[in-house]
């Protein structure tokens, strides 16, 4: 095995990993906030809304997120509106279509682990708040999102890891994270299989860490169940 | 009349209700109560299942929201928006400043599962009634030593028994120092060696002269505990009055019937 080349393809693909995290942030946050947004549409007392957010989540979840990417990228120059837009500066850039795609596909995805993990919120547990006089943000804050998050975050914890493992198709429109510095090396040295070998570890490191980091949180919000552990 | 049944008529009135209905849909569960408790007495609801004493306890704080009649506590009424299909709350502030008076002892405990008993116990004096949290913890764990769980003060509820938790959640309530203790089949959901430990700290409570309303299938606590008993049948009143001279029967058919039915199925 030729170690130097390894070691060299390693140092190489590192320099694609800030970017590769950097899309993946900026993507789970943005799509976070619009999750929100999106699952209370879908919760919501008028049908227009309730119809938007579910049509949203069928959407971004029922088509391939390449496709979206090729879409945003490619499809919105095609609009002539848009490139005398105030949006067009970030349009035409790859890395922000880039972030747009990756936070519209989480945006559904997440707005789904949202809404289950609010309605496995024991519904006696709320009723002992109301029963204490909490209302309002109090009783959310207190009692219905603890409870949410700690139902939610595991699945949650998948959809990160998938999102990460997502950044690596921006690739295609020219972005140079981690896949991007790949192609670049076997198209100049034609080593596919160590390179491809040892970005798939890269990755899997990063996988794990983000794997370590979700049960540590899990076992520190679970304390109230420890004991069943064993 | 007895010395303590004049003592109370001279209290004044905890909870009031008139005329209270509710309905779902088509369907009436309470058919117009007039019902007061006075401060310090300590009344339990019977009915056979499906005669509303649930639905009417859980009215007095509001988780159901009456259809028509009305609702006084502490003279206080409580303002509601009746009259269409869709009753509301018309004052949110009242009615949760009015919660934390009139608190509330599930059948299921319902204690909040990722907290420990002691926050718990703190988390509505802290929170809603925005007391001094040193203070509050003091006081509950000195309500913990007596309903007996001071051993379990940081255990999360899935660690205790269904006895444990069901003290605990009579423990919450008390920290709150609500002016009505309202209690819904305490018991139910016990196991049978379980009932006693809970029964003994309500009997405490009733001792110590709170105003208590207790729906429950517990015949001898009811007889032996409280003040007076509240029958209901088919959501009205069926009877009511004192506990000895109602269950010596002869007072009403239908209570008598209600009783004899509880014994036989119980031998059974």
């Amino acid at each position: 095995m030729d170690w130097d080349f390894l070691t060299d393809v390693f140092q190489q693909l590192l320099g694609g990993v800030p970017l590769t995290l950097q899309l993946s942030l900026m993507a789970l946050v943005a799509g976070f906030m619009l999750a929100i947004v999106i699952a209370s549409a879908a919760s919501s007392r008028y049908r227009l809304f309730r119809w938007i957010g579910n049509a949203h989540v069928e959407i971004f979840r029922g088509t391939p997120l390449l496709v979206q990417i090729f879409l945003i990228y490619y499809g919105l120059g095609q609009i002539p509106g848009l490139r005398q837009s105030v949006l067009w500066p970030f349009l035409r850039e790859p890395y922000w279509c880039a972030i747009l795609a990756l936070a519209l596909n989480t945006s559904a995805y997440t707005a789904e682990i949202i809404r289950g993990a609010l309605q496995a919120v024991p519904a006696n547990e709320i009723e002992a708040g109301r029963a204490c006089g909490m209302s309002g943000l109090l009783l959310r804050r207190r009692v219905t999102w603890p409870i949410a998050i700690r139902q939610g975050l595991p699945v949650y914890g998948s959809e990160v890891i998938l999102m990460l493992k997502a950044t690596s198709l921006t690739s295609i429109i020219t972005l140079i994270e981690m896949t991007g510095i790949a192609h670049k090396l076997i198209s100049s040295t034609y080593r596919v299989m160590e390179i491809f070998a040892v970005t798939g570890a890269l990755y899997l490191t990063l996988t794990f860490l983000i794997s370590l980091a979700f049960s540590l949180i899990e076992r520190r919000l679970q304390r109230h169940l420890a004991h069943r552990r064993n | 009349m007895s010395v303590i049944a004049a003592e109370l008529s001279t209290q004044a009135s905890a909870i009031a209700t008139l005329g209270l209905r509710k309905s779902y849909g088509e369907i009436e569960v309470l058919k117009g109560i007039d019902f007061t408790a006075r401060e310090g007495e300590v009344v339990s609801i019977l009915g056979a299942s499906g005669s509303g004493k649930s639905t009417f306890l859980r009215c007095l704080n509001l988780l159901e929201l009456p259809s028509a009649g009305s609702l006084d506590i502490f003279g206080e009424r409580v303002k509601l928006r009746l009259g269409t299909s869709d009753p509301r709350i018309a004052d949110r502030k009242q009615v949760d400043r009015l919660r934390t008076e009139v608190a509330m002892v599930f059948q299921n405990f319902c204690l909040w599962s990722h907290m420990t008993v002691l926050e718990n116990l703190m988390e509505a004096p802290v929170h809603v009634q925005g007391r001094n949290q040193a203070e509050v913890r003091e006081e509950a764990l000195s309500v913990l030593e007596r309903v007996g769980l001071t051993h379990r003060v940081n255990a999360y509820p899935a660690q205790l028994s269904g006895g444990q938790q069901q003290r605990a959640a009579i423990a919450r309530a008390l920290v709150m120092k609500p002016r009505v203790l309202l209690f819904d089949e305490p018991t139910s959901a016990l196991d049978p060696e379980l009932v006693g430990e809970v029964l003994k700290v309500m009997r405490d409570l009733a001792a110590e002269g709170r105003t208590m309303l207790i729906v429950t299938h517990e015949m001898a606590f009811a007889r032996d505990v409280s003040n007076r008993i509240l029958f209901l049948e088919e959501g009205r009143i069926g009877a009511q009055g004192d506990p000895q001279k109602l269950f010596a029967g002869g007072v009403s058919d239908r209570f008598d019937q209600f009783v004899r039915r509880f014994n036989e199925s119980a031998v059974r």
